[in-house]
Order: structure tokens, then C-alpha cells, then sequence
């Protein structure tokens, strides 16, 4: 895995009232080869908008990114806000779609036993509920190996048990087959409790305000009050942040 | 007493046959023959060999045009659900032909091709085309955008994105144009052969027509509803049990 640089200059929309609305004007990210990194902002801030970006759905931007030193597009496994699953395919064949010709199948038996998936894998997903669909769009992008996994709000909508639940699988897979994550969410205590490092973007157009590493050891992550105590101490340290969220 | 669906719809069935054999003894005329006559004929027709053969013919019809309009109506139709210039451009002559009346196209496909086989298929072919292309491009408007999406972000090829993402969507429109297009295409087709053909079901119910022969008539019809029954039952229904057993 090579590290990933994002330089994106000049994102602009035409609105209906025919004016030029600036999403972004000038964001550098680098991303650190196997890095989980949470952004977080405000909505509306345009998180989606850099995601579609990085993943090549939206081409109206100036600037590059860079893989490595390469200009190549990075492979990307994209975790939409809803699962977008094919609903008249199975879970399993949902998932062997998305692998090259040179994959073997026997990698989606391996990730449907970690997201412990194995005993549903022939059902259609409008038979499955909502957390098992949300685990399934993980595996998918898990499944292409991707030089970059982009996530959008992936635990939105979910009730708080399904959510922790979810979120510890992704960990548990994420730490078995490492990659780059880029995590996009508003919840602050959320992306405590998955990250790296953060970072805080603010409000269109959208600038990096702060970056700052998540020192809470991995195995304490499950300590609410752990996460709560770390959420205080960012937000007493950096009042910036606390009138962005 | 609880009585099942399907007993409802046989109990129905026997009602309308029964209220038919009793205006027929009620007004006693060769002009509606009682259903046991009809039966009698549309034997003797099968026996014979004229009724399988004319049948025969207006099928081997049916199917051609059918296919031909199904196959170009889906081609163009995902075209202009796709380019919002080509669909721009072309609206106004699917309204124009949407609305010529179906004489119209066959009498002009007639007198300009000659009372022909290609110039039947063809009439047939124009009056069901603009159908299926309103049907097919309004089902590929309302394609999930999101899932295309997702197929581009996971590199599917733009096979794979067809049969995968873009034809199951696509199946109830395309059902929906089938069903509708056979209804249209039987009775176009009927038209089409009594106007200038010399064999098929709307010649010969031309012939009937002109000796007063009801009681064929009525017989004809029976066979022309049991294939559509048949059609029906034996091909739609199973295509639509097996493209749609993901739903709930």
C-alpha cells in the first residue's frame, strides 16, 4: 500500500440561481498508507462532495490526486450512506460482482465469516434488515482491496446497539486486512471511538481546520467514558471546533 | 360458506356462460347461436384443420411484429431515456405516430408496399413501436441513480452494468410493454389481415361476417382468447415469477 495525496483546488457549483457557489477552494490531504481517518463537520459542509471526488463520480474540480507519486486513480471500495445493494442479487452475488477476474471467490467466504454473514449469504437483501445491509456493503468494499475505503456516514439511521455492534466488526476486519479508511461523519464521539487521527473541515467552502491523533489505546475504545473524557479535553483545548460541531 | 378465489372466478365464468345461453334461447336467432352450438363449430373448425392453420398464420405474424418492435422499441427506448438531446429531438415524432390512427399506417403501408407479407409485419411493426419506445424510455429515466453509481465507483464493466443493474430495473417496464403490446398487436393484426391478406383469423372472420356466420365468429374468438390465456399462463407469468423472486 502506497500513501495517498489529495489536492483539490476550486470546486465550484452552478446553483439554480446561476451563481458560482465555491464547495471547496483549497484542500490537501495526505493520507498515510493504512490509516483510519475520521472527517468531521458540519453538515452540508460538502464531505460527500470530497468523497465523490476522490472516488471519480464527480469530475467538475481542479486539482489532483495523487497515488504515491503516481497519477493512476486509486482503487476505491466506497461505503455509501445507504447500501446500495442490487436488491434481485444475493448477498453473495453482491459481493462476487465487484471482484476482478483475477479474485477468487474464496475471499468472500473469509469476510462473510468475519462479519458473520456465512448463514445468510443466499438471501435477497430486502429480506435482511438494515444493520445486516449496512455489513454487507462493508464486505463488498472490503472485497476489492481497495488502495482507499471510503465511507460515508455509514452508521447513520442505526439504533444505537446495531451501530457499536457494526462498528466493532468493521474494527475487528479493518485490523485483520489493514487499509486506508476514510470516514466521513458529524458525530464527534463516533469517530473518537474509530480513528486515527481527525480531522475537522469546516463549512463550505471547505478548508482543514485541524488535524489531531486519537492517543486512546484500540482495546479501550468500547470505554464510553474513556471516549466522552477525550471528546471534553478536544473540544475545552480547541474552541474552534467546538463552533464548527 | 367461505369460498376460495379461485372457485369465485370458475362460479363467474359459469355465470357469463349461463346469462349467454339464456339470451340466446331467449331471442332465438342465428345471429347469437347458443354456447353448445358454438362449441359444436369451433370443433368441426379444429377438426377440419382451418381453424389451426389460419391460427397458425396470424401467430407466425404476431410473433414477428412483436419481436421486431419489442427488440427496437427497447433499443431506442433506453437511447432516449439515456441522451436528454436525442429525447429532446425525437418527443415530437413519437407524439405524431403515438397518434395516427392504426387504419391509417395500414392502408398507407398497403398502398405503398403492396398488399405484401413485409408491408402486414410492417404495419403492425409502426403502430406498436412508439408504445414500447414511451414505455421503455420513461423506465430508464426512472433508473436508480444510485446504484449506477455504485457500479461505476466498483469499475463494472458496461456489460456487467447492463445485465446487472440496468435490465432488472428495466423488467417491469418491459412487461408491462409486453402485455400491453400483445392486447394492441391481436387486434391490429386482425385489421391488417382483413384489409390485405388471403389467409389468418381477420380473413377469415371477414369471410364469416359476410355470410352471417355468428356461430364461427364466436368460435374464433374462443381460440383467440384461450392462446392469449395460454400466453399468458405458460410464458409472462413464469418470466415474472422468475425475475422477481428477490421481492418481498
Amino acid at each position: 500500500m502506497t500513501d495517498i495525496n489529495i489536492d483539490i483546488k476550486n470546486k465550484t457549483y452552478h446553483t439554480a440561481d446561476d451563481k458560482n457557489h465555491t464547495a471547496i477552494s483549497d484542500l490537501k490531504l495526505s493520507l498515510p498508507s493504512n490509516e483510519f481517518i475520521c472527517l468531521v463537520g458540519p453538515s452540508g459542509c460538502g464531505k460527500t462532495t470530497l468523497l465523490n471526488i476522490i472516488a471519480n463520480l464527480d469530475t467538475q474540480y481542479q486539482g489532483e490526486i495523487l497515488l504515491g507519486q503516481q497519477h493512476t486513480p486509486p482503487k476505491i471500495g466506497y461505503i455509501f450512506q445507504n447500501p446500495r445493494l442490487l436488491p434481485w442479487r444475493t448477498v453473495r452475488e453482491n459481493i462476487e460482482l465487484v471482484l476482478s477476474d483475477q479474485q477468487s471467490p474464496e475471499i468472500v467466504d473469509s469476510l462473510l465469516e468475519v462479519m458473520q454473514l456465512t448463514d445468510i449469504q443466499n438471501a435477497y437483501p430486502e429480506h435482511l434488515s438494515l444493520g445486516m445491509s449496512r455489513r454487507i456493503a462493508i464486505i463488498r468494499a472490503f472485497a476489492v482491496n481497495p488502495d482507499i475505503l471510503l465511507m460515508d456516514e455509514p452508521f447513520v439511521s442505526l439504533d444505537a446497539p446495531t451501530a457499536r455492534q457494526v462498528r466493532s466488526l468493521l474494527i475487528e476486519l479493518w485490523q485483520q486486512r489493514p487499509h486506508t479508511i476514510l470516514f466521513v461523519t458529524h458525530d464527534l464521539r463516533e469517530a473518537i471511538a474509530l480513528a486515527d487521527r481527525l480531522i475537522f473541515l469546516s463549512a463550505a467552502p471547505m478548508t482543514v481546520i485541524s488535524e489531531i491523533p486519537v492517543s486512546i489505546p484500540r482495546a479501550e475504545r468500547d470505554n464510553e467514558a474513556e471516549i466522552e473524557n477525550f471528546r471534553q479535553q478536544l473540544l475545552t483545548e480547541h474552541p474552534k471546533i467546538k463552533k464548527l460541531l | 360458506m367461505r369460498l376460495s378465489n379461485k372457485t369465485l372466478a370458475a362460479l363467474s365464468l359459469i355465470l357469463l356462460v349461463a346469462i349467454w345461453h339464456g339470451l340466446a334461447v331467449f331471442i332465438n336467432d342465428n345471429t347469437l347461436p347458443t354456447p353448445l352450438v358454438v362449441l359444436h363449430v369451433f370443433w368441426q373448425e379444429i377438426e377440419s384443420g382451418e381453424l389451426p392453420h389460419h391460427l397458425g398464420i396470424t401467430l407466425l405474424r404476431l410473433i414477428a411484429s412483436f419481436s421486431i418492435a419489442m427488440f427496437l422499441g427497447c433499443a431506442i427506448g433506453i437511447l432516449l431515456g439515456r441522451n436528454k438531446k436525442l429525447d429532446a429531438f425525437f418527443d415530437n415524432w413519437l407524439i405524431i405516430f403515438l397518434n395516427i390512427p392504426a387504419l391509417v399506417t395500414i392502408i398507407l403501408c398497403y398502398v405503398w408496399f403492396g398488399l405484401v407479407e413485409s408491408a402486414a409485419i410492417l404495419a403492425v411493426v409502426i403502430n406498436k413501436l412508439p408504445n414500447v419506445i414511451v414505455t421503455i424510455r420513461e423506465g430508464t429515466k426512472a433508473l436508480d441513480k444510485d446504484l449506477l453509481e455504485m457500479a461505476c465507483c466498483y469499475n463494472f464493466s458496461k456489460k456487467k452494468t447492463f445485465s446487472h443493474v440496468i435490465w432488472p430495473q428495466l423488467h417491469p417496464f418491459v412487461m408491462a410493454a409486453t402485455r400491453s403490446g400483445l392486447a394492441l398487436i391481436w387486434k391490429i393484426i386482425l385489421v391488417v389481415e382483413l384489409l390485405g391478406r388471403s389467409d389468418g383469423m381477420g380473413y377469415q372472420l371477414h369471410l364469416f361476417f359476410q355470410l352471417f356466420d355468428v356461430a364461427s365468429i364466436l368460435a374464433y374468438t374462443i381460440a383467440f382468447i384461450a392462446v392469449i390465456q395460454a400466453i399468458e399462463l405458460f410464458v409472462l407469468k413464469p418470466l415474472d415469477n422468475k425475475a422477481l423472486r428477490w421481492r418481498r
